[in-house]
């Protein structure tokens, strides 16, 4: 599927310049024209959408960043920024009349404060670099999606990723207090910053979760977690889902937050297990992680009451880490449940709805029902603290057809997360994928306000255009259509 | 419970039809911050009640009339709480006055006696806390109240009544509008209703109080801070350094013995006072002004003596201070320095509340509030002149 969005149509003579601009600003290595050459930039995560750029640049200092913008500005050309690629919502993929801008090269860890608890990062800085880098301050970074050995700070704003501490440590909006910016016409700006609460409307929300659409990431400056003494994980297996869904309303209802509170239905644990030897229970019907940390005392304190809701939610067997290296044998498992998917199907879409956890039950009973409808197996990851769901559908895009009924069933879960007053996206992002679907969750005003606040960033709609916030005219398709049947 | 959508929006596009700006009041507790508000008086008050709250989902949406008291008061009751813990600025409601104000918390900070502070006539409301984006003593470690928005409901300058986020704890379709509302100070829209985020009350909480000067405090602060201690709020004044831990009860024993200090008998007291200003620190009529820093600036050296919060991030002063030098002092250290409390020619003076914006942000800012309310309807001026 290729879906380039905008309609900018550059000319040969611009096109031409563009070029000649470029390769003025950046070294021959530094610059990639042509098929062959941009062919691994075509695609994210999300390897089903694809779409070649003009070019794709990889600066290494940012005025040529700055250069860079200032040139595509003048010439009307479009950018989108990209980090490591490993988005899942073909957020970073190319627009056919424009180029890519990797922050690939911006490697740097700039600095490190162990008494203000903070670093200052290039956007190329690879989420779990930060934490190896601040550990001998006894220090960590707290978002930690499951991708963190890959993916960029850079695309970690843009998305606002998660990860499975983020109950109790909040997502990278809680945890990003400055950005250094470039607007689309190459004017670098500070937003936030380590004093609290900046004057006036608070830009770094918007910017936080912005999809490279607002401005292009330069250095984020991250709040850093002093390290607890000890953490500890509680493995519980359930013969029914709906039963582990409740034990994590009741260990909430016990006034816990835990560090860590996921869970995985049979099919998940099945593929993860073949792959990692974590030790899962293969016939429980799911399996729940629940983590504490703190001192020694509070973990004790905490995983007793822990341990004592489980019990009482009918959990069938408990399993707690004994030492470090089991913790993160359990969660090891977790981490690599996409990969393990991955194992297992020629091709998977992974969703990323958020519902409220009562409607737990109904969603997988839903989702599994769709599946028989579509001939199409799901496994099921859910990050059940906050509610987010990761339905992975598995399909073979060899086969005719295929594809077209994945994302149709796909489209299907999500409409049913905003049905119970969910979002379709927790902290993946919208991207090309789920476009249309922005369409079931905002009215025609709503996507108008987000239109506005595009605009007052960057006025001609040049970064990352065709992402996230879908055109009028698509979405009175889709209305018109109903659903993402048609879509 | 009322529901008065359609009656606000009414008023929104009458107002729009006549071009006559409205001047957004919840309680007004608040009508001493930002810039002196002008316009058509709009009461949100009547607005108001708990549309949806689930303890398990950690959620509460209320409307935005809906008293912070009446809020917390159903949040108490399931051993829950707004961990921003926004100030009221307004006399605490009958039931709650024991606590408030209860033995002198010490001598610079015994909380005011006398509730008539005239401070706001009626309670603070949902809306106005999360529209003026203030945040208490446990902001350092808890965040602060854009943190906690998850959703709102808002009536944008043409009338129509527009919902971002939601009522999960996670969400990332679209830009976070919710979270642009707290701190906008009611100029982007009028909030409906708003969901928030709720977190179980500590289980166990202590205060200790060291005898310590300015720099060694700040010093300490920050060193704390950088160490896994369950720590939720600081307060440093006249010497004193007051350090509250909250969280399971083994944390929150080891921590006492690891840091030593003295135990403070009516803690609560004394943390209600400061979070609600009724210390001794903050009466008067002199001036108030709020700088807010990276924590680990050494004391600045600016008149008078400061009363330090959050870590040492934010920092009160009183009395009629040189702004220029204030707001350079501020920057310089990497923050920014407001008029929290003054009377309007006094704020004319400094040029406004809020610290001046660098060029192209400002311009971005103007953008986002033509985008929202392209007539200039709501709160003209309140965060700045152009806004
Ligand atoms: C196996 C696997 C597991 C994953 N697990 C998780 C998880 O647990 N939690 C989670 O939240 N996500 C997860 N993800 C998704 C993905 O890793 C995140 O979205 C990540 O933040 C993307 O970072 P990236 O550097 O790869 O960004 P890219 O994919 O390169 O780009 C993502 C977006 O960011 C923009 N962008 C990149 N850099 C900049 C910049 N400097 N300035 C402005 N915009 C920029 C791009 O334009 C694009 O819109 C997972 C992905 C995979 C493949």
């Amino acid at each position: 599927m290729g879906a380039s969005g905008e309609q900018i149509q550059l000319g040969e003579a611009e096109v031409e310049r563009l070029v000649a601009g470029l390769r003025r600003i950046l070294a021959a290595d530094e610059l990639l024209l042509g098929r062959e050459e941009v062919t691994p930039y075509e695609c994210d995560g999300l390897t089903a959408y694809r779409q070649q750029p003009l070019a794709v640049a990889l600066p290494a200092r940012e005025e040529q960043v700055v250069e860079i913008l200032r040139l595509c500005h003048g010439l009307g050309v479009p950018v989108v920024a990209r980090g490591a690629g490993t988005g899942l919502s073909g957020g970073a993929m190319p627009v056919a009349q424009g180029i890519v801008l990797s922050l690939a090269k911006f490697m740097r860890i700039l600095d490190i404060d162990p008494l203000a608890r903070t670093a200052r990062v290039q956007p190329g800085v690879r989420n779990l670099a930060i934490s190896e880098a601040v550990a001998p301050y006894g220090f960590y970074y707290a978002p930690d999606p499951s991708s963190q050995i890959a993916c960029t700070l850079g695309g970690n704003v843009a998305e606002n990723s998660g990860g499975v501490h983020c109950l109790k440590y909040g997502l990278t909006v809680h945890n990003v207090l400055g950005l250094r910016v470039a607007l689309v016409d190459g004017t670098v700006v500070e937003i936030g910053g380590t004093a609290p609460d900046s004057p006036g409307y608070d830009l770094l929300a918007l910017m936080i979760g912005s999809e490279g659409m607002l401005g292009v990431v330069l250095e984020a400056t991250v709040r850093l977690t002093p390290k607890p003494q000890l953490a500890r994980v509680a493995m519980a297996s359930f013969d029914d889902v709906v039963k582990a869904g409740n034990a994590v309303a009741e260990i909430i209802a016990a006034g816990i937050i835990p560090a860590g509170l996921e869970m995985m239905d049979k099919p998940a644990t099945r593929a993860v297990e073949d792959f990692v030897h974590a030790g899962y229970d293969l016939e429980a019907e799911a399996i729940l992680l629940a983590e504490a940390d703190g001192t020694p005392e509070e973990v004790a304190e905490e995983m007793a009451a822990i341990c004592a809701v489980l019990e009482k939610s009918g959990a069938s067997s408990i399993r707690v880490s004994r030492d470090e290296a089991e913790r993160l044998l359990f969660w090891a498992g977790r981490k690599a449940a996409f990969p393990a998917v991955g194992r297992i199907t020629p091709d998977y879409l992974c969703m990323d709805g958020t519902i409220p956890r009562k409607h737990l039950a109904h969603v997988l009973t839903r989702i599994a029902e769709l599946s028989r409808e579509y001939g199409l197996r799901c496994a099921n990851v859910f990050h059940a603290g906050d509610g987010n769901l990761h339905p992975l559908i598995m399909f073979d895009a060899n086969r005719p057809g295929e594809i077209e009924r994945a994302t149709e069933y796909g489209g299907r879960i999500l409409e049913l997360s905003v049905e119970v007053g969910g979002t379709i996206t927790g902290e993946h992002g919208v991207g090309i994928e789920k476009i249309v679907q922005m369409c079931a969750q905002f009215s025609p005003e709503e996507l108008a306000a987000f239109r506005a606040v595009k605009a007052a960033f960057d006025p001609p709609g040049l970064l990352n255009p065709g992402k996230a916030v879908p055109t009028p005219r698509r979405c009175s398709e889709y209305r018109l259509t109903g659903s993402a049947r048609q879509g | 419970m009322n529901d008065l959508t359609e009656q606000l929006r009414e008023r929104v596009l009458a107002a729009a039809t006549a071009r006559a700006p409205l001047r957004i009041r919840g309680g007004g507790s608040k009508d001493f911050y930002g810039n002196p508000p002008s316009g058509e008086p709009l009461e949100t008050g009547g607005h108001r009640g708990i549309v949806a709250y689930e303890p398990t989902e950690l959620v509460v949406t209320a409307r935005c009339g809906t008293p912070l008291a009446e809020l917390e008061a159903a949040l108490e009751e399931k051993g829950q709480m707004l961990a921003f813990e926004p100030p009221r600025f307004s006399p605490l409601p009958a039931g709650e006055r024991g606590r408030g104000r209860g033995e002198a918390g010490g001598p610079a900070l015994s909380p005011n006696p006398s509730p008539a502070s005239g401070r706001g006539e009626l309670g603070a409301t949902v809306g106005g806390a999360i529209a003026a984006g203030l945040s208490g003593p446990r902001r350092a470690t808890a965040g602060a109240a854009r943190d906690f928005v998850l959703g709102v409901r808002l009536i944008d300058g043409r009338g129509e009544v527009l919902r971002f986020g939601g009522q999960v704890m996670k969400n990332v379709a679209g830009y976070d509008v919710s979270r642009l509302m707290a701190g906008a100070l009611g100029t982007l829209g009028l909030l409906l209703e708003v969901s928030l985020k709720v977190l179980p009350k500590p289980a166990a909480e202590a205060t200790l109080r060291f005898e310590l000067p300015q720099d060694k405090a700040l010093e300490a602060l920050n060193r704390w801070s950088g160490q896994p201690l369950p720590l939720s709020a600081s307060c440093w004044c006249d010497n004193l350094l007051s350090v509250r831990l909250s969280g399971a009860r083994a944390a929150v024993a080891a921590a006492r013995e690891r840091l030593g200090g003295e135990a403070l008998a009516d803690a609560d007291g004394f943390w209600q006072g400061l979070r609600e200003q009724q210390a001794d620190f903050f009466r008067g009529d002199a001036p108030l002004w709020r700088l807010s820093l990276p924590s680990k600036t050494p004391p600045l050296g600016l008149p008078g003596a400061p009363l330090i919060e959050w870590g040492g991030a934010q920092r009160w002063l009183r009395g009629e201070l040189p702004a220029a030098q204030l707001r350079e002092a501020a920057a310089q250290a990497g923050g920014h320095a407001t008029l929290f409390r003054a009377g309007e020619d006094e704020k004319r003076r400094a040029g406004g509340a809020f610290q001046p914006l660098a060029a192209p942000l400002m311009e971005i800012q103007r953008r986002l509030k033509q985008g929202f309310d392209p007539q200039g309807l709501f709160n003209p001026g309140r965060l700045h002149p152009d806004l």
